[in-house]
């Protein structure tokens, strides 16, 4: 109270209606200036090769064309095959999706026990599945490759499948970990009690609880494996790419006049599922981020 | 009749830390056992392992004459109400009180049945299909005793069933339990931190403390011959005078000495007492003194006290008194006539009273 008493133009209408402005303004800016890129993607993607030579960066499409969209999603040359982006771009469907589920499915199962049914030793299995959060992409290319060779996975889409999950399980069970630490351990007692068992209780009980958490869990895991480009050129091969991939090739195979329209619609298209997903769900993300204890 | 619960030798470790000492208590069916004690004193933990949720270091636990030590809760014909109620959240109240049934494969009728059966019983009809969330404290509360009757179990566990409901709330579902106890003759073991809920409940109490069991009697045993300071310190309210005082054999009884402040010691003869030591500790209710001439007995001795505070109770009044260097309470008729600062001839009941060791704790008489 006293502070505030100190400081007189926070405490009068016109200071604090100022300092409004001032925030609004700044913030203003600040999306203005991170829109910029996609204004420029979005107008530069409905010109024609002809009016990008011509015309300014920044300017509006003065005839809106969608040619461009269609040979990035089904014309434009990777290498030798010229079949677009469509091919891949359902490789890392049939890629993420399970990925995703699977990951998620592990790491929710993990968080269970490790929340909820302590065992000896769950504290630093715990700490090491944590550890793996943080080790470098690079450092388990060739360990993974050789893994990948041995299982006979090498250069598959379920190859891929493989190491994302391996990679995302860190991740969801501290998530999932650190939400079912705040569910009371008496719910377990109850349901125990009740005669259920380790499955049925998680079955039953924990899932049904989950889905503030598991939202957050799949945006964080789809972003993660859709954008991914260092694992899908590692590990796949001619007619496994993930999208990342091909756009990368679409962008730098062209040869002779660099088609700017294309890359940039083929980069929306990439772009498009994650983009889709936080829109959708985002408002789930922030409240399952902050939600935490149950009542009840 | 075979005790329907019945423990022995149990010790319970966390680690090195031992955290409950040879545990034996056995109880008849029909029984309301209590166990109470200060928080952390392992009558939550006797609980868990009656339970069957938290194995046991060594020593037996049998229910119904069957030996339960290593079985597992399900299978033990328990059932429990948590403190938290521990309501499964997204379940409704119907499917809460089901849950253990549909588990354990019983068909749909026989479900429906006894859950409007209890609910009926707890008057919780109307909130079937709610959410745990949307129920009041002592709703959530009945609902949690539902999950346990529609069990039908041998024996019913409550790990301080009402300490989050508030003090109204809580006598009216303490009044609840109690007559449910009475209509179903069920047995149950009940643990709470509060002695009244101790004393009004129980046919049979255990008072812990740090892991032992300090006594095992009915209210009335308890309350009247505490067997050691702790006991007589931890039942009652407000608390046991314990009065620290110089015993003299003399003839045929004893002669306690109380020593005060500013006056001359009290002295009170006690005919019953024998082979006290010299120095003991006088423990006496509230109610065990009396305003002079409100208490009549052979046991009943007379003495002028400085009344220090009264504090009018409404039913009662209690005054203080300063006797041996500690403060003693006494309860008086609510007309007392007792002002502070003046002299009040006071009744001490010796036909109650306990005597203590010192350095023990340990009851003397």
């Amino acid at each position: 109270m006293t502070d505030l008493a100190l400081s007189p133009p926070l405490s009068r209408p016109w200071g604090r209606l100022a300092l409004r402005w001032l925030l609004f303004t700044l913030l203003g800016v600040f999306a203005l200036f991170y829109l910029m890129p996609l204004f420029v993607m979005v107008t530069t993607s409905l010109k024609s090769l002809e009016e990008i030579r011509t015309g300014s960066l920044i300017a509006f499409p003065r005839e809106v064309t969608f040619e461009a969209w269609k040979t990035a999603w089904s014309g434009a040359c990777t290498g030798i095959q010229c079949e677009g982006l469509r091919p891949y771009f359902w490789n890392s469907v049939v890629l993420a999706i399970p990925a995703v589920l699977i990951s998620t499915f592990v790491g929710a199962m993990n968080g269970y026990v490790i929340a909820q049914w302590r065992f000896r030793g769950a504290n630093l299995i715990f700490s090491l599945l944590l550890f793996g959060c943080f080790i470098p992409f690079q450092v388990v290319l060739l360990p993974m490759a050789r893994m990948l060779g041995i299982l006979g996975l090498a250069g598959s889409i379920p190859g891929l499948i493989f190491v994302h999950v391996i990679y995302g399980i860190g991740f969801t069970t501290l998530f999932f970990r650190n939400y079912y630490v705040t569910i009371p351990s008496e719910l377990v007692k109850a349901a125990k009690v009740d005669g259920a068992g380790f499955f049925r209780i998680f079955w039953s009980i924990f899932l049904p609880l989950s889905l503030p958490i598991v939202v957050v869990t799949v945006i964080w895991q789809f972003t993660q494996i859709w954008n991914d480009f260092l694992f899908g050129v590692s590990f796949s091969q001619a007619g496994t790419q993930p999208v990342t991939v091909a756009l990368n090739n679409i962008v730098n195979s062209t040869t002779g006049v660099k088609e700017y329209n294309v890359d940039m619609a083929a980069a929306i298209i990439a772009a498009l599922p994650t983009l889709i997903v936080y829109v959708v769900a985002g408002k789930y993300f922030i409240r399952g981020l902050t939600a935490g204890s149950v009542k009840g | 009749m075979s005790p329907i619960l019945d423990i022995s030798n149990l010790y319970k470790n966390y680690g090195s830390t031992e955290i409950l000492k040879d545990i034996n208590v056995s109880i008849e069916p029909g029984d309301f056992l209590v166990l109470v004690g200060p928080s952390g004193c392992g009558k939550s933990t006797l609980l868990n392992c009656i339970a069957g949720l938290e194995p046991i270091t060594s020593g037996r636990i049998e229910i119904g004459g069957r030996d339960m030590t290593h079985v597992s809760p399900k299978d033990r014909d328990i059932a429990m109400v948590f403190q938290s109620y521990a309501l499964y959240p997204t379940m409704s109240v119907a499917k809460n009180i089901t849950f253990g049934m549909k588990v354990r494969g019983v068909d749909a009728a026989t479900q429906e049945a006894k859950l409007n059966e209890v609910a009926r019983q707890l008057q919780i009809e109307p909130l079937l299909n709610r959410r745990p969330g949307q129920l009041s404290g002592g709703q959530r509360q009945r609902v949690a005793m539902g999950r346990a009757l529609v069990r039908d179990p041998k024996l019913f566990l409550f790990d301080e069933p009402l300490s989050n409901l508030d003090a109204k709330l809580r006598v009216e579902m303490r009044m609840e339990i109690k007559k449910l106890h009475h209509n179903l003759g069920a047995t149950m073991v009940y643990v709470t931190h509060d002695q009244i809920e101790a004393m009004t409940l129980a046919t049979k109490i255990v008072v812990m403390k740090g892991g032992v069991v300090q006594q095992i009697g009915s209210p009335s045993e308890i309350y009247n011959t505490p067997a050691n300071l702790f006991v007589a310190d931890f039942m009652g309210s407000p608390a046991m005078n314990l009065i620290p005082a110089r015993a003299r054999s003399n003839g045929n009884g004893t002669e306690i000495e109380i020593a005060r402040d500013n006056d001359a010691p009290i002295v009170l003869r006690d005919v019953h007492a024998r082979n006290l030591p010299e120095d003991v500790i006088l423990g006496l209710r509230p109610e065990d003194i009396a305003q002079a001439g409100f208490r009549a007995g052979e046991d009943v001795q007379q003495a002028a006290c400085m009344i220090d505070m009264v504090e009018p109770a409404g039913a009662d009044t209690y005054v203080v008194s300063n006797l041996g260097g500690k403060q003693v309470t006494a309860r008086l008729h609510a007309e007392t006539a007792a002002r502070p600062g003046e002299m009040l001839d006071l009744a001490f009941d010796l036909g109650k009273v306990s005597y203590f060791a010192p350095d023990s704790g340990e009851r003397l008489n």
